[in-house]
């Protein structure tokens, strides 16, 4: 591995992990809301959410695009505040942050349900608002599920290809990430390289998926 | 202790939730079959569901008043509740689970130590839940629930995971919480139970009150259904 595979590397690790972390506070309400509360027109908020798993990722980009760019309602808002997200590494967050969304919302939720609820009443009647329920009932027997979820969709922004290339492009050095580089590699021939970055991405999902899995196998054993 | 549950209406799957009940005694046995709509009530009282119709009024604060719009808070109402299952955190030691609700102060029933001393958990408060016995956890749950304060303790079928032999070694320890003097309403199939606790009995079928008087007047017919209660013969 040369140093500009390592970058790419260390580029994709670092920007996975800030979409994954922008995620996570939203993901967990919305994950929260959806095992706890119940109410008219919940299935639409539920398609909505899971939309990005299902439509194709280029769309998603292109939605994201339009949305983001200079022109577009909150990118013409974030540009006044000297904040550019598209063709630059936030537009590489974005992408990969709305594309993993479902994933973690999808794993934190079940975490959620599985916490008996006849628990979180007995906090209360032991005087616990509802802040401290959370925190100290839901959130700790939760936690595994949490973390499984958030790894898979920590895997699922590494992976992340189409909509990024849409609203961040593929500017070597500066938002390209393992998916962009190795597709840039093999379009130019350069099939060694492609195959190096390959195994690496190939490393690192598993690593995720494998210790997704067993929080939560583990989670599921502590319920 | 003086509970007034006036207009409580609350529809269930089978049936609606009728009840209109003053309770006064020390400690009250809430009878009835499995599915009479017991747990429904207790959960009122606790404030953990609500109904479209209640008032429930706990030594004359109000604690739900659906005509005025009046829902005390569950945290804010100090009752107590010891569900079947006892529902220890699982993620706490005994030590965790009891000082989770510990209330000090001076309106505090029982210091942790006197606690720890009445229902003899002392000698595993560094446990963790799940290498508890079913009669340790039931006297960790009570404990907990002491710990909180309560004006009041609700107790669900707090025997009834347990075998014959556990509960006769359970029981003593119930007698010994109703000696602290908390005012507590008692879920239980049995009359055994009940003549052991109880001063008063409500009886519960199909969500309606179908009797209530003091435990001595009140025996239990021994054939079908167990739940059944009659007048003591002359």
């Amino acid at each position: 591995m040369i140093t500009a595979e390592w970058q790419i590397v260390g580029f994709t690790l670092g920007v996975a992990a800030l979409a994954t972390l922008l995620i996570l506070p939203p993901g967990l309400y919305v994950a929260w809301v959806l095992a706890r509360r119940s109410w008219r027109g919940k299935s639409l908020l539920e398609t909505l959410i899971a939309l990005p798993l299902v439509m194709p990722p280029v769309a998603t980009g292109l939605i994201l695009l339009k949305l983001l760019g200079r022109r577009g309602p909150l990118g013409a808002f974030l540009h006044r505040l000297n904040l550019d997200v598209v063709f630059t590494w936030r537009g590489v967050v974005m992408a990969m942050a709305v594309m993993s969304f479902p994933l973690l919302v999808r794993g934190a939720r079940v975490a959620f349900e599985e916490v008996n609820p006849r628990l979180e009443q007995i906090a209360r009647t032991l005087g616990a608002s509802d802040a401290r329920v959370f925190f100290t009932i839901t959130l700790p027997l939760a936690l595994r599920g949490i973390l499984g979820g958030t790894l898979l969709a920590f895997a699922r922004a590494l992976g992340e290809f189409g909509a990024t290339i849409l609203v961040a492009g593929n500017i070597p050095g500066r938002t390209s990430t393992l998916s962009l580089a190795i597709y840039n590699l093999v379009q130019l021939g350069k099939d060694e390289a492609a195959f190096r970055l390959l195994a690496v991405s190939v490393a690192i999902a598993f690593l995720a998926v494998w210790t997704s899995e067993w929080f939560l196998q583990r989670g599921a054993a502590r319920r | 202790m003086k509970l007034v549950l006036r207009e409580v209406r609350l529809p269930l799957a089978q049936y609606t939730l009728e009840v209109e009940a003053t309770l006064t005694a020390g400690v009250t046995a809430l009878f009835g079959p499995s599915g009479s709509g017991k747990t429904s009530l207790l959960d009122l009282i606790a404030g953990l569901r609500r109904a479209p119709s209640a008032f429930i009024e706990l030594d004359g604060l109000a604690l739900t008043d659906t005509h005025r719009g009046v829902e005390v808070p569950t945290r804010e109402r100090r009752i107590g509740y010891v569900p079947q299952d006892g529902a220890l955190f699982p993620h706490l030691s005994v030590r965790g689970n009891l000082l989770y609700g510990f209330r000090r102060g001076e309106d505090g029933l029982l210091t942790f130590e006197h606690a720890v001393e009445v229902l003899e958990i002392g000698a595993f408060l560094e446990r963790g839940i799940g290498n508890l016995s079913g009669g340790e956890r039931q006297r960790v749950a009570l404990a907990r629930a002491l710990l909180s304060s309560p004006r009041l303790l609700l107790l669900d079928e707090p025997l009834s995971a347990l075998d014959q032999k556990l509960k006769a070694r359970i029981l003593p320890y119930l007698q010994r919480v109703r000696e602290l003097g908390v005012p507590m309403i008692y879920v239980t199939h049995h009359a055994g139970e009940a003549m052991a606790l109880c001063d008063e009995v409500l009886v519960l079928d199909h969500g309606r009150v179908v009797d209530q008087g003091p435990v001595s007047d009140l025996f239990l017919v021994t054939g079908q259904p167990a739940y059944e209660l009659r007048p003591a013969p002359e």
